[in-house]
């Protein structure tokens, strides 16, 4: 087995104006694992994934992904690594002026790998992987419920059997339930397609249930990297802090005077 | 001195922030069109924004031509009769609608109702990161929201304006031969002679070049809003008024072009 991780940053660095928001991030995935990376609001966790996806260009830094840093890839190639990666985005972000199923099926229509009518088909059974039936294709994404539209989000993020799955915050906004039902769909979909996942998140009990390993970023930094079984118990103090929910501790929440 | 200093960098400013933004403007309009002539082509999306522009501002326009036909019969006959010319009234309603009145009139009304939604709608997939979820899916947005719209512009608004003709030429007839007494087959008669295919063609052009920049504004500003349903709205504001300025000096430019002598 090849010792190169799947993904790998070295100094990676984001400035928006005077704000600095990725400060020299290191991080490593290992092949067909889970990496949770947990943070504060505004701590740089989904400009991190942004920068990943290539959503955004950093100003520096290395992004290797099977060991090609792909900042120096042209577009076509780039394009390509792109293509292998699902994206669960954390408000869903379904097309609302498409009925379900075709957004489950538009990475397949975008890519003219197959027509139409097996396009569908294949939708109405990623739907059913994620325990949602064929009528639920024909309904527009208005019409679901948060934990519905997580569902439909997280199908058209697997439809294409990507390599690499990223999660933004895939609880957020649902009851501990649904939160749970959707963390349970994400560690089924992960398994059966022997991805590499990476999902950002500050709920705590998600983290748990979805990571193998874990990361916490502060002030655009890795300030902690382990188990993500030890997140409770990581005897790093501002990870203890911010998985207990202490307000007292070296995190400084920055406050308007 | 100081505040001459002050004054002369807020003009600065002002000045390179207009710089900055044409070019954007610039770059953005040479993208989206580059990739009309493209592959891939993204048909259902095209008809879409085809059958929205064209089809849905129908209504709109036709009454806005219907009824400027009327008010331009009423008020040139009026006038014209101080100097014994009402025999002018045909000529000057269907020079007025063809060259003029269609295409800015229909422009402006498409410019509203268009421009207002397309901004809406890109902006709010903007703002809530569908359009990073399109570019996660290995669509480009530039080509799969912009571009057919760009099309669609271009080529609706021709064909509202060949409508627009015909009505506000009609709304003048009806006044003119049931208000105003006028002899039906003297009126077409006169309609008929007066018009020449350069005042249909030039009204046309001014039409595709108008709904090339309401289709542009609308997707502009959509595309670049920032900042939630407040965002949003400021994008539509700016679609809109951005488009009817534009539409308004552009058709000076164009009537400059076509019959400047």
């Amino acid at each position: 087995m090849s010792d190169t991780p799947k993904i790998r940053l070295r100094g990676v660095t984001k400035s928006f104006g005077d704000k600095l928001v990725l400060d020299g991030i290191d991080l490593d995935v290992p092949a067909n694992s889970s990496m949770v990376v947990i943070g504060g609001s505004g701590s740089g966790k989904s400009v991190l994934i942004k920068c990943i996806l290539g959503l955004i260009e950093p100003d520096g830094g290395s992004i290797e992904i099977d060991g090609a840093d792909i900042l120096k890839l042209d577009r076509g190639a780039r394009e390509a690594v792109r293509a292998q990666i699902g994206m669960l985005f954390q408000n869903g972000a379904l097309f609302d002026s498409l009925p379900v199923w075709e957004n489950v099926a538009f990475g397949l229509l975008a890519r003219r790998s197959v027509p139409r009518a097996e396009a569908k088909a294949r939708a109405v059974a990623v739907l059913a992987q994620v325990g949602l039936a064929e009528t639920v294709g024909e309904l527009w994404p208005a019409e679901l419920s948060g934990g519905m539209q997580k569902r439909v989000a997280l199908a058209r993020a697997i439809a294409a059997q990507p390599d690499m799955l990223f999660f933004d915050e895939p609880t957020t906004g649902l009851d501990p339930i649904m939160g749970a039902v959707i963390d349970g769909l994400i560690v089924d979909c992960v398994k059966r397609l022997g991805s590499t996942a990476i999902a950002i998140t500050h709920d705590m009990a998600s983290a748990k249930r979805i990571g193998d390993r874990a990361a916490m970023i502060h002030k655009g930094r890795i300030v902690w990297t382990g188990a993500a079984a030890d997140l409770m118990a990581s005897g790093n103090p501002m990870v203890d802090q911010f998985t207990h929910g202490r307000r007292e501790g070296p995190i400084q929440m920055e406050l308007r005077r | 001195m100081n505040a001459l200093l002050d004054f002369v960098a807020l003009v600065g400013r002002s000045v390179l922030g207009l710089c900055a933004s044409s070019g954007r403007l610039t770059m953005f309009a040479a993208r989206g069109l580059s990739h009309i002539v493209r592959p891939p082509f993204y048909g259902r999306a095209f008809l879409r924004a085809l059958v929205e522009i064209g089809y849905f501002s129908l209504p709109v326009v036709a009454l806005t031509a219907v009824f400027t036909g009327m008010v331009l019969a009423l008020q040139s006959s009026t006038g014209l009769s101080r100097f014994s010319a009402e025999s002018g009234v045909a000529s000057l309603v269907v020079l007025s609608v063809t060259r003029e009145l269609g295409p800015v009139l229909a422009g402006l009304m498409v410019a509203g109702r268009v421009g207002a939604a397309m901004a809406a709608e890109i902006g709010t997939m903007r703002v809530t990161d569908q359009i990073d979820a399109l570019s996660t899916l290995s669509t480009n947005p530039m080509k799969y929201l912009v571009a057919p719209r760009l099309l669609a512009g271009l080529i609706a608004l021709p064909l509202l304006v060949v409508v627009a003709d015909i009505l506000g030429v009609l709304g003048g007839f009806i006044i003119a031969v049931l208000k105003l007494n006028y002899n039906a087959a003297t009126y077409l008669t006169n309609t008929v002679n007066f018009i020449e295919t350069q005042d249909v063609v030039s009204g046309l052009v001014k039409a595709a070049v108008f709904g090339l920049l309401i289709a542009l504004m609308g997707c502009y500003h959509g595309y670049n809003s920032r900042g939630g349903a407040q965002g949003v709205g400021s994008a539509t504001t700016s679609a809109v008024v951005a488009a009817s300025v534009l539409i308004l000096a552009f058709d000076y430019v164009l009537t400059e072009l076509f019959f400047a002598r």
